[in-house]
């Protein structure tokens, strides 16, 4: 396999997560406007929310119930995961390619991803 | 304000936001903070949280039709994601620490640095050169279609370019935006990559970069999905839009103005900091 078909395979993986994610974000959306279209929101003061929408384990929990917010962020998480997944392609098509010095480079980047990512689990 | 009220407006805000953001490669972060903190008086931590997740969103959307032309370097964006990933943790972990007066006021500098980018538009700077030591050992260098057939380019400065490469993660990181615009300037100018690959890859490279910030944002709650959700779909319907109408807009002009908006916003987020309303 050369760059080029590597890239292009990452590229179309990339897309295909983004609209798959904008479609859970959707659905997730027009749940949370069925329930609550005419509650008061106010977004001027900063209060962190719960675990529904904080911790990856809080999140897929209420998405299963179908919480509606539970359901969006399950949409964004999803979006976050795809450039993670594009560098975990990488890896893999570095060591395939037999490029020790790309595999390596592309497996610092996904463990440096992998740390920020653990702190919300 | 009700909740449909908000996410309509929120919605449509975003959506114009992409649109020019793909049309000028700014991006639509650096338009959709400013437009939720001034516009509608969001506080600033859930603005840079939903437009972090907007900026992922458009990345890897447009990453498809970028591989297809070949003019991104994936060695090289791979290379310097290990810096601006780092740098992205770092600022990821300052924004929780920095008062939202502080956010407002270097959101506001940074917004003159993209006007500037903007306004003062060039396509790079010209003369190719061969790579030097480092980036030979590192493979950098790599070629891309000029009128038909591929021209080679090499690569040069690679710890300057890396060095900036930290710094633009980290303010991606502070500000929940792409910093296109310091990638660019850390590739084209600094590592004398060709302007075209330089964008290309920067681009690549955004995605990636917002995701080492996102997860801290995610664990701190800066995400909140009734905000995000309306910014990500807006962001993302305005920025498909915006990549098809490129090849048919008046870019220059189309800049020009963009750079004017950005400017405004800037100096309107910098003194609202040091006042206090943001």
């Amino acid at each position: 396999m050369d760059d080029k078909r590597l890239e292009t395979m990452i590229g179309k993986l990339l897309r295909a997560g983004v609209l798959f994610s904008a479609a859970v974000v959707t659905v997730g959306g027009i749940v949370y406007l069925a329930l609550n279209h005419a509650a008061r929101v106010s977004f001027r003061t900063f209060v962190a929310g719960g675990p529904e929408i904080r911790t990856v384990s809080g999140i897929a929990q209420a998405a299963v119930h179908l919480n509606s917010q539970g359901l969006m962020q399950a949409g964004l998480v999803l979006l976050i995961l795809t450039p993670v997944a594009r560098v975990a392609m990488a890896v893999a098509g570095f060591a395939l390619e037999r490029d020790r010095l790309y595999t390596i480079v592309s497996l610092i980047v996904l463990l440096i991803l992998a740390f920020s990512l653990l702190r919300a689990v | 304000m009700t909740a449909l009220e908000f996410t309509v407006v929120v919605w449509a805000l975003s959506a114009v936001a992409g649109f020019l953001g793909a049309l000028t490669g700014l991006g639509g972060g650096v338009v959709v903070v400013p437009a939720l903190t001034l516009a509608l008086g969001v506080d600033i931590k859930y603005a840079i949280g939903a437009s972090l997740v907007s900026v992922i969103a458009t990345s890897s959307g447009a990453a498809a039709a970028y591989v297809r032309e070949g003019f991104s370097n994936i060695r090289i964006g791979m290379f310097l994601e290990i810096a601006t990933t780092l740098g992205a943790l770092v600022g990821a972990f300052l924004a929780s620490r920095v008062s939202t007066h502080a956010l407002a006021v270097i959101f506001g500098l940074v917004l003159i640095h993209a006007a500037l980018t903007s306004l003062l538009h060039r396509e790079g700077s010209g003369a190719r050169v061969e790579s030097d030591a480092l980036a030979r050992r590192l493979r950098l260098g790599g070629s891309y279609p000029v009128d038909g057939r591929r021209e080679e380019y090499g690569v040069r400065n690679v710890p300057a370019g890396f060095g900036l490469m930290f710094g633009a993660g980290a303010l991606s990181g502070l500000l929940g935006i792409g910093s296109g615009a310091v990638k660019v300037l850390a590739m084209d100018r600094a590592m004398r990559i060709p302007f075209k690959v330089s964008t290309t890859t920067s681009n690549f490279m955004i995605g990636v970069t917002a995701a080492a910030s996102a997860g801290m944002y995610l664990s701190r709650g800066f995400i909140d999905p009734r905000v995000a959700m309306p910014v990500m779909l807006g962001v993302l319907a305005g920025a498909l839009l915006g990549t098809r109408v490129l090849v048919r807009a008046r870019v220059r002009t189309l800049r020009l103005v963009f750079g004017l908006v950005i400017l405004a916003l800037a100096i309107e987020m910098i003194v609202n900091g040091i006042t206090g309303k943001v």
